[in-house]
């Protein structure tokens, strides 16, 4: 009964939500957080499409479970840059940390 | 209307709902929160799509794991000045009105597309061979290869992580 | 060894010992001139054995078939142009003389450059030794470049030779050159001297303005006639008469004439022939072995000697004892220029001046002789003149040497070359006073004894019997007066009292110097009595007029006998005693200090003699001046240095106007400030550009998204 543009369009939302929350978001963190709606979003997008072409093979599924893999690596990462960044200067402000201006 | 529907209607307003709110708090704490609520939302789309499997994952490492390990880093790097700051940078505007375009972009391009206009095709039969999967993952003929490299990105990770938060 | 072998190798050791003696041998005074006299004795050992063995195939056997070979030099067309060596009669009489002249001036040399006195006090390479004090005495001093003075002398004796045996025209104008070459080396010998730089360059160019000819008429014979082989042109009647046929486009002259003519100039200018006299005289200021080897006995030699060669060319297509135009032009340059110097002789007072004019005037005879056509007596006077002429060179050294001798030992500064110092050296000089009067009496033609008296007679009585009266009343007057200042020099050297105090310490010259004079006054003597004609009263027939008939044989058509006339004998015999009897009773015994006498009698003519007619000056106002002022005024200051350098510089001063213009306004301001403002924009504009790095990633990626979006928009909608 659902077509599958809305899902679709459910997983653009997501992601344009995401994309808000990675450009104006201050912290860090929270930039973290929004990076995985994103992922998320892409998952809900790859899936409906498995589910909507081709169900009866599971190999449209592979991506999905890379796609965790990579999200879980990629976030591990940030939270250390994160921990090692705080230990240095004390705060976590996407906009103060500028050392690489001209 | 059909319960389907209604269920999906439902998951997309709490998701959405929740993500505003993941992008909007000021309070990281909160932040997290509403994202293990999107996330879950998101674990019953995959629910409703008959993903089973992906639902059990999603809710185990993206809430579990992921989720889990934000709030540790937030508590690992609170600021006591944390509430007089706002949460978002000078440049919101043209951010949203970017993600708003992005979003009816999309929206008006899946609306108008024909292949989208489809209804999910019927099945019958076990849907969800786990065991399929697996053979998938690790058979040479498939995607042995992705798997292998995930998982050596996984360990590069794991190292990584552990280089760059290394107490000196 | 064959005789055409033994041919080929005569000119090879002088030149062997110029080059040892040059690279090898020349810091080593006795061992250079070892090697020079021992190459001139092998180059006359062998000599002697060729000249014997021509005298003993015979005149005929010799004439027809002379000794020697040719080879093949330079590929001409389809066949080879080759050189070689020939020994007819003429070549066989002329290497004796040759040979002996040189042997013995060589010898002459050692004692001349005073071989084993000490170095000079003063001396320097270049000028002549001036005298060494030696326990107090002041004596003469060694030679400073002495070994110089015998490498080339050597290099001499090469080209002579090579023209020589030479059996064509090429290779004898090569000997020719050589000889050229060395007459100016050893001419400026001391080249320390102002007066002998000049007289080397003057002898040099005026044998060249000859040579110049000599080279036009040896082209035209080429041409005309494809070879320049004796055998082949002077030998070949057709190539005679084909020359002697066609005109030359020039004075209405056949081609044998105008080539004649040509190859003359060569001989004017070689034999310091009137008009190209000039550069004999001023050759004595060389040393004297220098003037009686080059200067009297073989380089002037050699131009009559070519001339005689070229006798069947000059006397092409007249009829038996008519002159064509090529003699009697050579006639009358011959007898013309044997009385002109003639006449300077007489008043000249340097001992060697007198023996140079007395050496054109000769050689004046000897070319008029060839002019009238008397081909015997022209190359037996040739022969004669060789021998006393050498002789009194060498005898005049000699007595200069011993004037010097005198000179160191009183201190005063007098020429010890001018005979009115000098007198009665007779005594103190013997063998040198001995050799010297028979060299005189043999010049003067003194009857019987004397060789020059059989060689002169015989021109007389060739001019007579063929009817060249003028001929014979010029040579007959030239005569006289060389009886006249031959005797007049051995008075005033030899006779009387001393003049000076140096005369009278004058003492005689070393072995070296006198055994040559001996050997040359032999020959002197004896050496007319090879050619006594049959018909002389009394003593024609006794000894066979060998030399006319081995010489005669030497042409292609034999010549005819002369019969004997009085008149020629007498007028011989009256000239040259009387000019002799006059000159003893003037000059005899002339006081210390006495004016020449015969400066009062001839008063006015007496100083244009003394000046040589002026010729010199007249030379130097018509040639030599406006020559030097195309040279230096003309050609260097206008041409060159004006017109050409001012066009350098121009070209020179337009460029770097040019060159500064590019450079200042083009390179500096566009090029280089075109660089430098791609550097500086570019500078600038990244100072402005650069606050795009802000260092905030998140306005990084919104800028990236907004011109992604854009640009999918714009593509999107196209």
């Amino acid at each position: 009964m659902i077509p599958l543009s809305w899902y679709l369009i459910f997983a653009a939302a997501l992601f344009s939500i995401g994309l808000y929350g990675v450009l104006a978001r201050k912290n860090i963190i929270a930039i973290l957080m929004s990076i995985e709606l994103m992922l998320t979003a892409i998952n809900i997008n790859f899936i409906a499409f498995w589910r909507y072409s081709l169900p009866g093979q599971m190999a449209g599924q592979v991506f999905a479970v890379i796609v965790f893999a990579v999200s879980a690596s990629e976030v591990a990462v940030g939270l250390a840059l994160v921990i090692s960044l705080f230990r240095r200067v004390k705060l976590i402000a996407a906009d103060e940390i500028n050392l690489l201006k001209w | 209307m059909s319960l389907g529907l209604f269920i999906f209607l439902l998951m997309v307003v709490v998701t959405i709902v929740a993500a505003v709110a993941v992008v909007t708090s000021r309070n990281l704490v909160n932040a997290a929160m509403w994202l293990m609520v999107a996330l879950f939302g998101a674990a019953i789309a995959f629910v409703l799509l008959q993903a089973t499997y992906i639902a059990v994952i999603q809710v185990l490492v993206y809430i579990g794991a992921i989720a889990v390990l934000i709030v540790y880093t937030i508590m690992l790097t609170r600021d006591p000045d944390e509430k007089h700051v706002p949460g978002v940078n000078k440049q919101w505007p043209i951010a949203a009105v970017l993600s708003l375009v992005l979003f009816l972009g999309l929206a008006y391009f899946y609306y108008t597309l024909p292949q989208t206009n489809v209804l999910a095709p019927t099945l019958d039969g076990d849907l969800n061979a786990i065991s399929q999967l697996g053979a998938l993952l690790v058979s040479p003929n498939a995607y042995v290869l992705p798997f292998e490299l995930a998982s050596i990105l996984l360990l590069a990770a794991l190292i990584g992580s552990i280089v760059v938060a290394w107490r000196k | 060894m064959a005789m055409d072998t033994l041919v080929w190798l005569l000119p090879l050791p002088p030149l062997l010992a110029f080059f040892l003696i040059i690279l090898f041998t020349y810091p080593k005074k006795g061992l250079s001139h070892s090697i020079s006299i021992g190459a001139a004795l092998l180059s006359w050992l062998g000599s002697m054995v060729v000249f014997f063995n021509a005298v003993g195939k015979g005149p005929e056997g010799l004439g027809e078939h002379p000794f020697g070979s040719a080879v093949n030099w330079l590929p001409v067309g389809k066949g080879w142009f080759q050189i070689g060596v020939a020994v007819d009669p003429l070549t066989a009489v002329v290497l004796f003389f040759v040979s002996i002249t040189i042997l013995m001036i060589t010898l002459y040399s050692v004692g001349y450059h005073n071989y084993g006195q000490p170095a000079g006090d003063h001396d320097r390479p270049g000028l002549p030794p001036e005298g060494a004090t030696q326990d107090g005495h002041k004596v003469p001093s060694v030679e400073p470049l002495y070994s110089r003075f015998f490498g080339f002398i050597s290099l001499f004796a090469f080209g002579m030779y090579t023209l020589v045996v030479s059996d064509n025209l090429l290779t004898l104008f090569v000997g020719w050159e050589i000889m050229g070459l060395c007459s100016y080396l050893l001419i400026g010998f001391w080249y320390g001297k102002l007066s002998a730089r000049a007289a080397m360059i003057k002898a040099f160019l005026v044998t060249r303005i000859g040579d110049v000819f000599m080279l036009l008429g040896i082209a035209f014979l080429y041409s005309a006639t494809g070879t320049l082989n004796f055998r082949e042109i002077f030998f070949n009647e057709e190539v005679l008469h084909q020359l002697t046929t066609t005109p030359a486009g020039f004075l209405g002259l056949s081609s044998a004439g105008l080539i004649g003519i040509l190859l003359f100039i060569g001989t004017v200018g070689k034999s310091a022939q009137f008009p190209l006299h000039v550069w004999l005289p001023d050759a004595m200021e060389g040393p004297t072995p220098v003037s009686a080897m080059i200067h009297a006995a073989t380089m002037v030699s050699a131009g009559v000697y070519m001339v005689i060669r070229i006798f069947p060319l000059l006397s092409a297509g007249a009829e038996h004892g008519a002159l064509t135009s090529p003699m009697v032009v050579i006639a009358i340059i011959g007898s013309f220029t044997a009385l002109f110097a003639a006449t300077i002789a007489v008043a000249q007072r340097d001992i060697k001046r007198v023996l140079a004019y007395s050496t054109i005037s000769q050689l004046g005879y000897m070319v008029a002789a060839v002019g009238i056509g008397a081909y015997v007596a022209a190359a037996f006077h040739l022969i004669t003149h060789a021998f006393f002429k050498a002789l009194l060179f060498l005898g005049s050294g000699s007595v200069i040497h011993g004037m010097e001798h005198g000179v160191f030992h009183t201190g005063d500064h007098l020429d010890a070359q001018d005979m009115f110092n000098m007198g009665g050296l007779r005594s103190k000089m013997p063998v040198t006073f001995w050799t010297f009067l028979i060299g005189g009496l043999a010049l003067s033609g003194f009857p019987i004894v004397t060789a020059g008296f059989w060689s002169k007679d015989e021109i007389f009585a060739d001019a007579f019997a063929h009817g060249h009266l003028a001929v014979f009343i010029t040579l007959a007057l030239a005569a006289l007066l060389t009886a006249f200042y031959t005797m007049r020099q051995i008075s005033l050297t030899f006779l009387g009292g001393s003049r000076t105090k140096a005369a009278d310490h004058a003492h005689e010259t070393p072995w070296t110097m006198t055994l040559p004079l001996v050997v040359l006054s032999v020959f002197a003597i004896s050496f007319g009595w090879l050619g006594i004609p049959e018909h002389f009263p009394l003593l024609g027939g006794i000894i066979p007029n060998w030399l006319g008939e081995f010489v005669a044989s030497s042409l292609p058509h034999s010549l005819a006998e002369i019969d004997f006339n009085w008149i020629p004998l007498a007028t011989s015999l009256t000239v040259a005693l009387g000019g002799l009897t006059l000159g003893w009773l003037i000059y005899r015994d002339l006081p210390q200090g006495a004016e020449d006498p015969i400066k009062k009698w001839l008063g006015p003519v007496y100083t244009l003699l003394e000046n040589k007619y002026y010729f010199d000056e007249f030379y130097d106002r018509v040639f030599v001046k406006p020559a030097t002022w195309l040279a230096e005024t003309f050609t260097y200051k206008w041409l060159d240095r004006t017109v050409i350098d001012g066009v350098l510089h121009s070209v020179a001063r337009a460029a770097q106007v040019i060159g500064s213009f590019l450079r200042n306004k083009i390179d500096l301001p566009i090029i280089n400030g075109f660089g430098d403002a791609v550097g500086e924009l570019t500078a600038k504009a990244g100072e402005k550009v650069r606050f795009i790095q802000t260092g905030k990633v998140q306005q990084y990626m919104l800028i990236a998204l907004v011109v992604a979006f854009g640009t999918l928009f714009y593509f999107l909608t196209q």
